[in-house]
């Protein structure tokens, strides 16, 4: 096999990379760990989710290939979990891993190969009735090979540059061969895995249980007892922090939750912050006169000051950090320069709304009035609802906000019943395919809300998503994004700000840009 | 005998008999002075409403990040939220929402409660007992659960400014209050000789219904109008503050309790005390004038 990239996974140096507060003190062995959650998990699997909701309490009691580990203020990186050592194919066809020796399942039977080939089976080919919410992500791996009990080979049909991340992706929890054979559905009924946690019990409504796995691979890990996961109304958490309920809730505050809590635990508390890889959007519906014309579409973005609005929403809001289409900071984002002169990103609003007016002229748009349908949550939809429509107003367009609950809302974007439609994007990872996905053309991808068709965002998609190399991956991103954020046919608002609050007791828990990731909890503890 | 001459003056006038009737405004201030203080408020209400664009001061939903949490000043009289938007002015412009709201679906829900009820009691008989049954289902949902069930199914379809289906969905709870008070006062009514003689005369129902029994329910129908018009701001500003009502950035008192505001309430709160004392004054204002109304209206209570 041709190798030209070897990254060799040495466990243990990988491990010593640990937070700077694991650093500063050494890590104490004991307790239980309480964290809210502020939502009902809908399935226990963690291919069939897409929802922090099951991963939060579910992941610790799995594995992955592949995980991410650091802190996103400092460095976040791609490290081994099951895998030991990896190896990408010059072609970017062939990805070989070695896996780790001596890891057991909760139940007691050793993890092999097979159990890494039977849970990409699961997630590339379903069975009938098996929900594998990912699939496309995979649907390039044509084959899995064991050449031995502790090496799995992926073979592709064409590159995919996201492979490695999607090896990665806190969703592809590692499930047990034999007990997927006895039953396919296995983990919807009880989560069993070689995570560092064992389930204890589950009660609807209420709280999650997990015990510490003795026998877990990383020695000495993990460092907890136990957790105990609540299920609670978003309102509850700071509540039931003050109140020594929860020691954290993981997903992320707002800034005024994060004031009340610093507020009222004063040095019992502290707070992590840092960008999400999660942003708020607009979409116009293409399919509609006159947001078929892209003048109209280019007027709308332009006449939003997302550069003023950036640090006084960010203040009562999660929303934060004006970008492109990738998240401002990434090794993807575009560069304020190249930014600065697309439609929407002007330096100079005054000018930019003028021309915005043009615009609407030129494509013959009087007294438009634009119905926007948003969500009826509060945060931070709410605010960006509230901010855009104060800003169309600036050249003259009237908005009537419409905040639907979560099933009027997806069925008006289904049936094209929106002007113009409030969405967002939540990512476990920066990665253009996954970022892009929404803009490349309706007929090519479900999620695609405005109904555009652009063969050459299509083009510039396909390329960028087998272009290995990246640095030229780079090039064909930009090209993208320039190209998407000239059409219009949506217009970013804001990427958001990551709050966590802590109980100052919890130490080793890392930040990451994705509430997605980072949650499997072995290398977190308690203070006390 | 003498004889006795009549000069014009010499004989007691009629108007000298028969005492002088009091102006029925002077005589509401002087037996009703809370009604008529309600009556002030609820005009100074109106005059708000309709003229809330020279009222005030700042555009309601505009956003103003320099303003963002203004305490009261000369500026801004209530001071600002969140967004820097001027809390009189959204008060001020509230008062359209919750005017609008609350008269229209008091109005529906008390005309169609009336028309309803007086059918009731008129006809009687097996229409009666499958109204009065469908009304006292009616009654048992508590009126919020109701409004929230209704909006919920029905969704929004705003009509010059005005959600239809929240007014919907807040008169129908007025509906069957409404029912029973008219069928009451119908089956008393309809006794009368003179729905007798209108039958005699050959009158159809719904002409008899419409032209002598509706007419003569007038006054219980306009108290209870009155009334419920506060209980509507009330369910609207709930409704709203709940997340079913009025959506951001339409200013309604409601609204502005609701969603962030809360997380306000130490730093700033201004934003939360304004909003609900325009809805306490006007929900008090309605029901002091309601009930002056009635005491008013009704002879056996003005005696």
């Amino acid at each position: 096999m041709n190798s030209s990239m070897k990254f060799a996974l040495a466990v243990g140096l990988v491990f010593g990379v640990a937070s700077p507060a694991a650093h500063a003190q050494a890590p104490k062995k004991g307790g239980v760990l309480n964290f809210a959650v502020v939502a009902e998990p809908p399935t226990y699997d963690c291919h069939a989710t897409t929802t922090f909701a099951t991963l939060h309490p579910v992941r610790p009691h799995y594995s992955g290939l592949l995980k991410f580990k650091g802190d996103v203020n400092s460095k976040i990186e791609l490290v081994g979990d099951l895998a030991e050592s990896f190896e990408q194919s010059k072609d970017g066809l062939t990805y070989t891993f070695k896996l780790r020796r001596n890891v057991k399942f909760h139940d007691g039977t050793p993890f092999t190969a097979a159990d890494i080939k039977a849970t990409y089976e699961r997630i590339v080919n379903p069975q009938a009735g098996i929900l594998s919410a990912r699939k496309a992500l995979h649907e390039n791996i044509t084959a899995i090979e064991t050449p031995d009990d502790f090496t799995a080979v992926f073979k592709l049909n064409v590159p995919n540059a996201s492979m490695l991340n999607n090896f990665a992706s806190p969703f592809n929890c590692v499930y047990s061969a034999k007990k997927l054979m006895e039953d396919q559905r296995y983990p919807e009924k009880a989560p069993m895995g070689t995570g560092p946690f064992v389930y204890v019990d589950y009660v609807k409504g209420a709280t999650w249980e997990a015990k510490r796995f003795d026998q877990y691979f990383e020695a000495g890990r993990p460092y907890l007892d136990g957790y105990k996961a609540f299920f609670v109304k978003a309102n509850s958490v700071v509540p039931g922090m003050q109140g020594g309920q929860f020691d954290a809730e993981f997903r992320g505050r707002t800034p005024k939750e994060r004031d009340q809590l610093v507020d009222a635990m004063k040095d019992n508390v502290t707070v992590q912050e840092g960008p999400w890889t999660t942003s708020v959007l607009l979409t116009f519906n293409t399919k509609r006169k006159p947001f078929d014309d892209v003048r109209v579409r280019q007027a709308l973005t332009m006449a939003v000051d997302r550069r003023a609005g950036a640090v006084p929403l960010s203040k009562i809001s999660m929303l934060k950090f004006v970008g492109g289409l990738t998240r401002p900071g990434s090794e993807w984002a575009l560069p304020d320069d190249e930014l600065n002169k697309l439609p929407g990103y002007g330096t100079d609003i005054a000018k930019s709304r003028e021309e915005a007016k043009k615009l609407l002229a030129a494509a013959g748009v009087t007294n438009l009035k634009i119905k926007l349908v948003n969500r009826n949550i509060a945060e931070p939809y709410t605010p960006a609802g509230i901010f855009v429509v104060s800003e169309w107003k600036k050249i003259g367009v009237e908005a009537e906000h419409l905040q639907l609950e979560n099933k009027s809302y997806f069925d008006a974007q289904a049936s094209g019943e929106f002007d113009a439609t409030v969405e967002f994007i939540s990512d476990f990872v920066d990665d253009p395919s996954l970022q892009f996905v929404k803009f490349i053309s309706a007929k090519k991808s479900p999620v695609n809300v405005s109904g555009s068709e652009d063969a050459e965002l299509d083009k510039l998609f396909d390329a960028q998503a087998a272009t290995i190399d990246p640095v030229e991956r780079r090039k064909l991103t930009q090209a993208f994004e320039k190209r998407a954020i000239t059409q219009s046919y949506s217009m970013m608002l804001y990427w958001w700000q990551r709050i966590v609050v802590l109980n100052k007791k919890v130490k080793g828990w890392e930040l990451h840009a994705s509430h997605f990731t980072g949650q499997d909890l072995a290398g977190v503890w308690l203070d006390q | 005998m003498a004889n006795i001459s009549i000069t014009p003056g010499s004989i007691a006038r009629p108007a000298d008999a028969i005492p002088k009737r009091p102006n029925p405004v002077w005589l509401f201030i002087r037996t009703q002075p809370l009604g008529f203080a309600g009556l002030i408020v609820i005009l100074a209400y109106l005059a708000a409403a309709v003229g809330a664009q020279w009222i005030a001061p700042y555009d309601p939903e505009a956003i103003d990040f320099t303003a963002m949490l203004t305490p009261p000043n000369s500026e801004h009289l209530l001071g600002t939220d969140q967004f820097g938007r001027d809390v009189f002015s959204r008060i001020v412009y509230g008062a359209r929402t919750a005017l609008a709201v609350g008269i229209l679906s008091s109005l529906f829900g008390c005309t169609l409660g009336a028309i309803i009820g007086a059918a009731s009691g008129y006809w009687g008989g097996r229409i009666d007992t499958m109204i009065q049954r469908v009304v006292d289902v009616m009654l048992s949902f508590p009126i919020i659960v109701l409004a929230m069930v209704v909006v919920a199914v029905l969704g929004k379809r705003p009509l010059l400014g005005v959600d239809m289906n929240l007014v919907a969905a807040i008169a129908l709870p007025f509906i069957p209050k409404m029912t029973r008070i008219a069928r009451s006062s119908t089956l008393s009514i309809a006794q009368m000789p003179y729905i007798d003689a209108a039958r005699a005369a050959g009158y159809g129902d719904g002409r008899i219904i419409m032209r002598h029994i509706l007419p003569n329910i007038v006054a219980p129908y306009l108290i209870m109008t009155t009334a419920f018009i506060a209980q509507a701001i009330l369910l609207e500003a709930s409704l709203s503050f709940l997340g079913l009502g009025v959506t951001e950035p339409t200013p309604a008192w409601g609204l502005m309790l609701s969603g962030a505001s809360a997380d306000f309430y130490k730093s700033a709160p201004w934003m939360i005390l304004f909003p609900g004392l325009a809805i306490t004054l006007a929900v008090f204002a309605f029901n002091m004038f309601g009930d002056s109304l009635r005491d008013w209206l009704d002879p056996k209570m003005r005696s």
